[in-house]
């Protein structure tokens, strides 16, 4: 029940500047220190429930993203992290750029910011957590049901 | 009987901050080719020219790339300054400068920490990110902004350091750069980082020039190539010799940046005591025309921009050529013949920042 | 005034040879860049020898076919690749040739200006 006491995040750069990328690392070294709440960086999408994202999608990035989203387990949760991850930001207009990442997978929290401040980032991932926390409870909800179900298929030997 | 197969690697990939695919053709442990492809962060702003005008186009210029953000601004007003002959106050030069080798130390003591990462050595990576906090406090004391700093501009700079400010700066370098040294000792000394990194990614001073090639990775070579020397900005004024290595291998590249940032922390108090009295900018009327490349040495190497006005607000051309694009075929050299497991540290050694090759 | 560039015009013929010339005489190619002038298309190839900038410049329509510096220099496919990907310049023998998948970009050739160029905006592939 303490899934929120120990998240793991997996960061991906779908086009960002690198302005929003190291601000997403340094949120984790020792001077703004995520690692205190008990949030590690993870370079496996299975391992991982937050998903954070820095940079508009592009014609390239947006299978990339996809495909991470569709590896994470369930329960999850994904932080846009810059104005370019929002909405496409200064580069909206740019030939190659698809737009926000909510063009592709659904965002949860949205932090702004040009670049985003570590500050900020940390409130985005806080945010993240609770929201990661009911959506656990839904999602134990939705299998204990599920579990339910089959049990009573079984019993009427209807799944056979 | 060695057997080939294709490892891909990335775009995602637990080193990499930053999207870039390779394909390792390998023989067992030995990778025989490594084929590049990029897209990933391609997003096409140099088209951009074409609905910005050219005085708005510096914000656009700042984010190509948020670790080299302001020489990226300050390379783009040099070249716009260039083709309207532009003459911009000696403070500005100076503030300039000092802004500029400000990032050079953030961008290096942030490498130190990724290279630390790439080679498994966490707590050291843990303390170049601590470290770069002090320069990134006074980077935003001095400008407003961490990363993206906004203080350049056509004609000179925003916002000015006075001079009890700018010595205070130079007594808290100093400061910092005994902690650096402390940690820094580690990269140089340390057995096993001495081991991970030394007769690996091997690139001879031939090769590296003939590869076009440039900043740390070339410098290690043991090629004396620094753009710095042109003169632009402030430093035709400063005393500085460019770092050079000879062995050429992943040590010296990290022994050039080492060194480098303690030449950055000095050429920033050299700067301080000459920095003339005066205004820090002037107007800018009027719209360019005709043609100039524009170089300044970043901290991964020489960029070029390339800048074509006919007299409109907007630019007919702006184009970036960045060091890591010029490093790109090295690194593809530089992995033939290399065991699968140093592949992490020649690519990190390069420095590569793939916003900036992309654009 | 930072520095001196000096620009020699050069033929779509005599480019090779000039270019050999270069690497004979010890320059390193610091850049290929392309500009789109509306019915032309102007192509630089910089070299820098001790800090001294030359450029070349070479002037081609669209479509004309020009050969490729990577037999002298390397490392130009990636600058070549780029060139024939964003702005459709036909080049021949490039030694690392990707055929229009170096970006691989949601827009055919984005800095020749055609109709169809605007903002495509479906992210299907």
């Amino acid at each position: 029940m303490f899934f929120k006491k120990s998240p793991w995040i997996i960061h991906y750069d779908a086009t960002s500047c690198n302005g929003c990328d190291i601000e997403v690392i340094a949120s984790l070294t020792p001077m703004y220190d995520l690692e205190r709440f008990g949030i590690i960086n993870t370079g496996n999408p299975k391992h991982a429930d937050i998903f954070v994202v820095t940079g508009s999608v592009n014609e390239s990035s947006h299978q990339v993203v996809k495909n991470i989203y569709d590896q994470m387990p369930n329960p999850k949760v994904v932080v846009a992290v810059g104005i370019c991850a929002t909405s496409g930001g200064i580069f909206r207009e740019c030939y190659n750029v698809l737009g926000g990442v909510d063009t592709v997978i659904p965002v949860d929290v949205y932090v702004p910011g040009c670049a985003a401040r570590p500050e900020s980032i940390i409130d985005g991932i806080i945010k993240a957590l609770d929201i990661l926390e009911r959506r656990l409870v839904e999602f134990r909800k939705a299998k204990t049901e599920a579990r339910r179900q089959e049990k009573k298929l079984r019993r009427y030997h209807l799944n056979d | 009987m060695s057997q080939r197969n294709v490892i891909p690697f990335g775009p995602q990939h637990p080193v990499l901050p930053e999207p870039i695919h390779l394909d390792l053709v390998t023989e067992d442990e030995t990778v025989v080719e490594a084929i590049p492809s990029i897209g990933f962060v391609h997003r096409g702003l140099e088209k951009l020219v074409e609905k910005k005008d050219y005085q708005d186009f510096v914000y656009v210029a700042e984010r190509i790339c948020g670790i080299c953000s302001f020489m990226h601004g300050m390379t783009y007003c040099q070249a716009v300054e260039e083709v309207m002959g532009i003459a911009v106050p000696e403070r500005a030069l100076y503030l300039r400068t000092v802004w500029a080798e400000l990032s050079r130390v953030h961008s290096h003591l942030m490498w130190l920490g990724l290279a630390a990462d790439a080679f498994g050595f966490e707590s050291l990576f843990m303390n170049c990110w601590k470290l770069r906090e002090g320069i990134l406090d006074i980077i935003e004391a001095t400008t407003g902004g961490r990363v993206i700093f906004g203080s350049c501009k056509i004609g000179g700079v925003r916002r000015d350091i006075d001079g009890d400010t700018m010595k205070g700066i130079v007594e808290k370098l100093d400061r910092i750069a005994a902690e650096i040294r402390h940690t820094t000792d580690v990269f140089l000394n340390d057995y096993s980082v001495q081991h991970r990194l030394k007769e690996v990614g091997v690139m001879s001073g031939e090769e590296a020039y003939a590869l076009g090639t440039v900043g740390p990775v070339l410098r290690a070579s043991g090629v004396a190539m620094d753009a710095r020397k042109i003169g632009y900005a402030a430093y035709r004024n400063l005393k500085f010799e460019p770092v050079v290595e000879k062995s050429g291998d992943c040590h010296a590249r990290c022994r050039v940046r080492v060194r480098e940032i303690f030449q950055s922390i000095d050429l920033i108090g050299q700067a301080a005591r000459k920095m003339p009295e005066g205004e820090i900018a002037v107007k800018v009327t009027g719209a360019p025309s005709g043609e100039y490349f524009s170089r300044v040495e970043q901290p991964r190497g020489e960029v070029i921009y390339y800048v074509k006005a006919n007299g409109t607000k907007n630019l007919q051309r702006f184009r970036v050529r960045t060091p890591t694009f010029a490093n790109l075929p090295a690194m593809v050299r530089m992995l033939k013949g290399a065991s699968i497991a140093d592949v992490p540290n020649i690519i990190l050694t390069v420095d590569p920042c793939i916003s900036c090759i992309e654009r | 005034m930072i520095e001196e560039q000096t620009t020699i015009a050069v033929g779509k013929d005599e480019l090779l040879g000039t270019v050999s010339d270069f690497h004979s005489q010890g320059y390193r190619l610091v850049q290929i860049c392309c500009t789109a002038l509306g019915d032309t298309i102007e192509i630089h190839y910089s070299f820098d020898k001790d800090y001294r900038f030359t450029n070349l410049r070479l002037t081609v329509k669209p479509g004309e076919e020009i050969q490729s510096v990577s037999i002298i220099y390397w490392s130009a496919f990636a600058y070549e690749n780029e060139m024939s990907e964003l702005f459709g310049v036909k080049i021949r023998n490039i030694v690392v040739d990707y055929k229009g998948h170096f970006y691989r970009t949601a827009v055919a050739t984005p800095f020749v200006a055609t109709e169809t160029d605007e903002k495509n905006d479906t992210g299907k592939e």
